[in-house]
């Protein structure tokens, strides 16, 4: 009976220390976040600690959300994908000129008409997303036949995607998009006028960012591609074994990885009203960093959805902080490097104290 | 008399004279084997004497060269792991294959889950639930004590690894269980109750097919010794009659060719 009782009390016990451990890596998260907006609210009170500024944050956080929730998926496989920023840029181009081309004759859209836009522009954007999938498959399927590992197969498409977009537009951003996806669509606000008593500037991209968000939570904690994602990253040998076609999951998230890019990419595109080569070309390593810091293990098996979230919004919220602030924005890289370091180095900890068990 | 088999039990699975080549190296040189229901059968030889090589060519990890397999009265050639798994065989790997950062209720059910039904199903949606509640019982069954049913893997001990990993085969195992080296890895307390689970399993019908170097151990547990050496079966041992020194003894060649025809037939009896 004896051994019954502590037994049980042990159960107790590690079900309180499983929930925290869980819980540790996002709330460690969220306390950073937190503690920065306490710094710039008490810095700069309402300049910073705004609905409009909120506003902002929102809308840039939810463009890297996308990276970070492809980041996360790819990362709890034991992966990585760099190639998200190119593939971003990609999608947007070639979203870009497809509206173009699609939406009247080329003397038409030359003069900045385009008869046709409500063909072309779903056109681009279906195109756009179908590239990022490919560019995703792509990368999926050198890591699985070629037997590459992710990093080399992702550090090459990095380059090449970013040369095909380049080379599509001869190096410039795209001109002549129609200028209806931004002023009608991308910048269309959703927010009814006075509602809830607050002027909310609730753009597309936010609802769509966050439902996704959403969905990547549930699919991740409660669905047989969930298990699978976790699996592989742990034990990818014992998922073999156990008859998990492991090619295939991983083929299906370096996919998924490059869709919710493509998803990014128009999200730029309808935002901005063009496709910008020059910009985002470190949105990966933001990404990384955005699923790390928000507990997702770079060694495979361990991460959640929450945790990005909250990681995403970290380095939006320093940047818009510093901007506020009058510092120097440079300083965001700086922080955010240290925040990650700090964050991989506690989780190591945590991780090596919970083995020892 | 545990080592005794009536000779009108047909065995679950027969192997006839199989062989198999890596190149030059003949691995398995004529092996005959059989294993009968409701026994442990421990399959002891030295290092390089082929034990892993038949039980992959067994387990439908790597195919004979030559020879005949007859499971369940039915000749078969299990071309993949997965063919033996769903005709009822499993095997606990010396490496575990376990997904240390799941629980057990997802290691238990990795590539089997459960769906809920309906439209739920049919998107993915695990039924946690069902799969929870059948760990519990088979954990319960086998009496397998874990801390509790969410931790992750990488948090229990040795043993308490090695418990869920025996309870997901024998979850899934209807005919035969392989265990290759389950106690490798473990202390003593651990390795005393990986062997009890053993036992426990032979009791529920399945014969278990223990593969190990720990002399102790086989004796302990073992209903029937094969011995494997360079290749071929060096001998058969009762466990009643037969002592640890036999079995070193056949393991390392030094008992001669007439001395192991008696063992063999000591050991068949």
């Amino acid at each position: 009976m004896a051994d019954t009782e502590s037994t049980q009390e042990g159960a107790a016990e590690a079900e309180l220390g499983r929930t925290l451990g869980a819980r540790f890596a996002s709330s460690f998260t969220l306390a950073i976040l937190l503690s920065i907006v306490v710094v710039f609210t008490v810095l700069k009170g309402t300049t910073f600690f705004s609905l409009a500024n909120f506003n902002n944050i929102l809308l840039d956080t939810s463009q890297i959300l996308m990276l970070s929730i492809a980041a996360t998926f790819v990362i709890i496989t034991a992966g990585i994908d760099l190639s998200v920023s190119s593939i971003l840029i990609l999608s947007a181009v070639i979203a870009a000129q497809s509206m173009i081309r699609f939406s009247g004759t080329p003397e038409q859209t030359a003069a900045y008409e385009f008869p046709n836009q409500h063909i072309g522009i779903p056109i681009g954007v279906v195109l756009g997303l179908v590239t990022g999938a490919i560019c995703g498959l792509g990368n999926g399927l050198l890591i699985t036949r070629l037997k590459l590992p992710p990093f080399i197969v992702t550090l090459g498409t990095l380059s090449v995607y970013l040369g095909i977009a380049q080379l599509l537009t001869g190096g410039t951003t795209v001109p002549g998009v129609p200028p209806a996806i931004q002023n009608d669509i991308g910048l269309r606000n959703l927010w009814p006028p006075g509602f809830l008593g607050i002027d909310f500037r609730l753009v597309p991209q936010i609802v769509i960012a966050f439902v996704i968000a959403l969905i990547a939570g549930i699919v991740l904690s409660r669905t047989r591609f969930g298990r699978y994602t976790y699996a592989i990253g742990s034990n990818a040998a014992a998922a073999r074994r156990v008859g998990i076609n492991v090619d295939g999951h991983l083929l299906k998230v370096y996919t998924l990885s490059g869709f919710l890019s493509g998803i990014a990419g128009i999200f730029d595109l309808f935002r901005f009203g063009t496709a910008s080569i020059g910009t985002h070309q470190l949105d990966n390593l933001a990404s990384i960093s955005a699923a790390v810091i928000g507990g997702t293990s770079l060694f495979g098996g361990i991460g959640a959805i929450s945790g990005s979230v909250i990681g995403a919004f970290i380095p939006v919220v320093l940047r818009n902080g510093l901007v506020i602030t009058g510092v120097p924005s440079f300083w965001q890289n700086v922080a955010i490097g240290i925040v990650l370091i700090v964050a991989v180095w506690l989780d190591q900890r945590r991780r090596s104290a919970e083995e020892r068990m | 008399m545990e080592g005794q088999q009536p000779a009108a039990v047909a065995p679950v699975l027969r192997a006839t004279g199989i062989e198999k080549r890596f190149g030059p190296v003949r691995a398995l040189r004529g092996v005959d084997f059989e294993v009968f229901p409701g026994e442990v059968v421990a399959l002891i030889g030295d290092n390089g004497a082929g034990k892993s090589t038949l039980v992959n060519v067994l387990t439908g990890v790597t195919p004979p060269d030559a020879g005949e397999i007859v499971f369940d009265g039915k000749p078969v050639r299990f071309s993949s792991p997965q063919e033996a798994r769903a005709a009822g065989i499993e095997t606990v790997y010396q490496d575990l294959a376990i997904a240390p950062h799941a629980d057990a209720v997802a290691n238990i059910f990795l590539g089997r889950e459960y769906l809920v039904g309906g439209i739920g199903g049919f998107f993915g949606f695990l039924d946690n639930k069902r799969m929870r509640k059948e760990t519990e019982e088979q954990l319960e069954r086998l009496r397998v004590r874990i801390p509790s049913l969410g931790r992750r893997l990488v948090t229990l001990s040795g043993g308490q690894r090695q418990g869920v990993a025996v309870a997901r085969a024998v979850m899934w195992a209807s005919k035969i269980v392989f265990m290759d080296e389950p106690t490798a890895a473990l202390g003593v307390a651990q390795t005393e109750m990986v062997l009890d689970l053993i036992r426990r399993v032979r009791d529920t019908g399945i014969p278990v097919v223990f593969i190990s170097h720990n002399m102790p151990n086989v004796f302990q547990v073992a209903d029937r010794i094969v011995v494997l050496r360079l290749g071929q079966v060096a001998a058969h041992l009762d466990p009643a009659t037969a002592t640890i020194n036999d079995a070193v003894a056949a393991m390392t060649g030094a008992i001669g060719n007439e001395d192991r025809a008696d063992l063999a037939a000591a050991g068949r009896r």
